[in-house]
């Protein structure tokens, strides 16, 4: 009899946390494969314009991003307010456009170059005239296919 | 010497560890896919090539001027009438014998287009224009052929055309894929995308 008597007054086990870090390096690693680090840092003030009749843009490795628009406020003591476009890190001349596609290309497998598509990450308030010099560099570079990037919403939502 | 058994390793902070790098991983994380307008520039002309000649009927001219004001067809239009008007532009359908159009549901203008094959937009620019208005202009034309492509698919097949197409680019896809790009690549040249743009005046 004694030895039930003495479970009796006994508190409540402790629950067993060893599984713990197991289950939360569950979620890291879940995390960690799922996470895709910012290629660009962006040096110009990108608000994507918003369209409601888009195409999805998977295959992040056949993708070549443009960026362009006003310098980010740290920035325009240098640069000036003028929109200016940005390949991977550094602000670009409209004349190196064709250079940044060649090089891209290179850098990717022979048979991926045909599916190799362009997008298009300029800011709202840029004048169309630079978009136009992006884009007359890109046909003379044969680098057709191209991607405006936008958030998805009312395009009225663009006017104000 | 007496004879001394490994400690054991405490590992109870493995689990804050583990955190640590979890909350990290969680805030730099962006699951996102990036969206757009999907556009095919036209490759730079040969020199010595003659431009067809098009009849002035079947071009629906969209200026967009410096003040971002659309200037269509000679008649100012606000932003939020340009897909209709597109709309009833491509579908007019207005041409006789070779050139009828027989699933175009329009007025059949004889002064608008004759056929959907044949109807241009022409798209200009000025260099000052905003870039958030040119997006504007070029999602609600792209809207325009989607609600006539989805209007024929839906007649021909009882589907959405943008579904169809999402059904094609899907590589999960498992219903018959050659059937439905033949349907996709049916509707297409119903309504063929003809978007021409000028270099933009200064």
């Amino acid at each position: 009899m004694a030895k039930f008597t003495k479970k009796m007054g006994g508190e409540l086990p402790a629950v067993n946390t060893a599984s713990l870090p197991d289950i939360v390096f569950m979620l890291l690693f879940f995390f960690m494969v799922a996470t895709v680090m910012r290629q660009n840092t962006l040096m110009i003030q990108n608000k994507l314009p918003f369209a409601d009749q888009v195409e999805k843009l998977d295959k992040k490795d056949l993708v070549m991003y443009i960026y362009a628009g006003k310098p980010s406020p740290r920035y325009q003591q240098k640069y000036g307010t003028e929109a200016r476009i940005q390949l991977n890190d550094k602000f670009a001349e409209v004349s190196d456009v064709q250079q940044f596609i060649y090089a891209e290309r290179e850098s990717k497998r022979e048979e991926l170059i045909p599916y190799l598509t362009t997008a298009l990450k300029v800011d709202v308030e840029t004048n169309m005239g630079l978009v136009s010099d992006i884009k007359q560099e890109l046909r003379k570079a044969e680098a057709l296919k191209i991607n405006y990037t936008t958030r998805i919403g009312e395009v009225s939502k663009n006017l104000e | 010497m007496a004879k001394r058994s490994a400690p054991e390793v405490n590992a109870g902070s493995m689990a804050d560890i583990a955190f640590l790098l979890l909350i990290f991983f969680l805030v730099t994380t962006t699951i996102e896919t990036d969206r757009g307008i999907s556009r095919k520039l036209p490759p730079i002309p040969v020199e010595d090539i003659v431009p067809p000649v098009i009849k002035q009927k079947n071009i629906f001219t969209v200026i967009v001027n410096r003040n971002n004001d659309l200037l269509v067809e000679d008649q100012l239009m606000d932003l939020k009438d340009l897909r209709q008007a597109a709309v009833e532009f491509l579908d007019n359908g207005g041409g006789a014998g070779e050139e009828a159009c027989d699933y175009c549901q329009g007025l059949r203008d004889p002064s608008s287009s004759d056929n959907p094959n044949k109807a241009i937009i022409s798209l200009v620019n000025d260099r000052q224009t905003k870039y958030g208005t040119y997006i504007s202009v070029q999602n609600e034309l792209v809207g325009a052929y989607n609600v006539l492509r989805n209007r024929e698919a839906q007649r021909l097949y009882g589907m959405d055309y943008s579904e169809m197409e999402k059904n094609f680019n899907d590589p999960n896809y498992n219903g018959n894929k050659e059937v439905l790009g033949k349907r996709v690549d049916e509707i297409q040249n119903m309504y063929p995308q003809k978007l021409s743009e000028a270099e933009p005046k200064s």
